[in-house]
């Protein structure tokens, strides 16, 4: 979080909604650890990361979306051993779990 | 909705909608992320709550040590209980998920049939501390790896014209300063988290050093130097009076056995050991060995 600071300033200064992803679970081997946080404005820019680069393709998708409105916040798994598991898995064979909100508060 | 109603606290609003009784009223959101955002910047020690599943999803509270939280996740009494469980999480620098009854419920069968609210509880901790004792070459690389392991850095050596902000510019301070006074004044913030390394090889300096580390409740005490140096140094310690029990806290000679030579590689080596020692794994610390030291 804390090397997004200043990504997410700058963004929100030019009034440019945004979005945060934040690891909050992960199971077996995962690459990064709770509070491992991404950020991602309505244009498509992104700061930091919650993998290995694995998932963040989609990620961005799932933040974008909730941006527009089309996605309400919520809790996003990767992983193969999930049902809700999105088709992106990680290439270690763990699961994360992540809570993807506008940064509106 | 089978259960009683439950008290309101504080200053309930009578009269409000079916269904949504003011304690469990929408919070309102306050702007937390300012409020974040400045503690994480002056490495304030910081949590903040997010329901990241249930009842407000998104609703959050900012959880500082000796303050009153700011915001609210719905329910007063879920709020109290979250502080609580913060404050122990910040104490022990974990971030992770927290399930609740919706007012703050824990306890196995108070959580049978009741909605849960799952609270992502996620904490930022000041960086740990790592003291490195002695202004030489393998000083400037140890606070250099030190600070890629977001460790905050503080060099001490007594000796003026060593130990300037010129030579080490990667710390985070340099203090001049005989070791015995820098532990009197601080020694008491030192943590399991922390580290001390002794990278002097004058007796005059490293005694009073690794006594002052004994004395606190440090996590990782390193000392520098030959296997023959440790052995004549563990006898002065000794005669200065220290418990021989405690001298199994020292590291020494320091590192762990990967045939480490540059001080930029033994560096990595005291960093690694570092890591080991805090994850209890076994890796080949030097200290168990009894092969040359260097590769």
């Amino acid at each position: 979080m804390r090397d997004l600071l200043d990504d997410i300033d700058r963004w929100r200064a030019a009034g440019t909604p945004v979005a945060l992803a934040r690891v909050v679970d992960i199971e077996g081997s995962g690459p990064r650890l709770p509070g491992a946080a991404m950020a991602v404005n309505i244009d498509g820019e992104v700061a930091g990361s919650v993998s290995g680069g694995c998932v963040e393709g989609a990620v961005v998708s799932e933040a974008l979306a909730i941006l527009h409105g089309e996605a309400q916040p919520r809790v996003i798994s990767f992983g193969y051993s999930d049902d809700e598991a999105f088709a992106v898995g990680l290439t270690c064979g763990g699961t994360i779990r992540l809570f993807i909100e506008p940064l509106d508060w | 909705m089978t259960t009683e109603a439950t008290e309101p606290t504080g200053s309930s609003s009578a009269g409000t909608t079916e269904g949504a009784p003011a304690a469990t009223a929408v919070p309102t959101p306050v702007p937390l992320y300012a409020e974040l955002r400045a503690r994480i910047r002056n490495e304030e020690p910081v949590g903040l709550a997010t329901v990241i599943d249930g009842l407000h999803v998104g609703a959050k509270l900012l959880i500082e040590p000796a303050a009153t939280p700011l915001g609210s996740l719905g329910h007063a009494e879920l709020d109290r209980i979250v502080t609580r469980d913060a404050l122990a999480e910040l104490e022990a620098g974990r971030s992770g998920i927290r399930h609740y009854g919706p007012h703050g419920e824990t306890t196995p069968e108070d959580l049978v049939d009741t909605p849960v609210v799952r609270v992502f509880i996620e904490t930022w901790a000041p960086p740990p501390q790592m003291w490195i004792f002695g202004a030489v070459d393998f000083t400037a690389a140890l606070a250099k790896v030190a600070k890629v392991l977001g460790y905050r850095v503080t060099v001490c050596d007594a000796r003026e014209i060593f130990a300037t902000r010129r030579r080490f510019p990667m710390a985070d301070e340099v203090v001049v300063s005989w070791p015995g006074k820098l532990f009197d004044q601080r020694g008491g913030t030192l943590t399991s988290r922390d580290a001390v390394c002794i990278l002097t090889h004058d007796a005059k300096f490293d005694v009073p050093a690794v006594r002052g580390a004994l004395a606190t409740g440090v996590g990782y005490i390193g000392v520098m130097g030959s296997r023959k140096t440790h052995e004549t140094r563990l006898e002065r310690l000794l005669e200065a009076g220290v418990d021989p029990a405690d001298l199994d806290r020292l590291m020494s000679p320091v590192g762990l056995d990967i045939g480490a030579r540059t001080p930029e590689e033994t560096a990595i080596s005291i960093c690694a050991e570092i890591i080991a020692h805090r994850t209890g794994r076994v890796a080949p610390s030097l200290r168990d060995s009894t092969g040359p030291i260097h590769a």
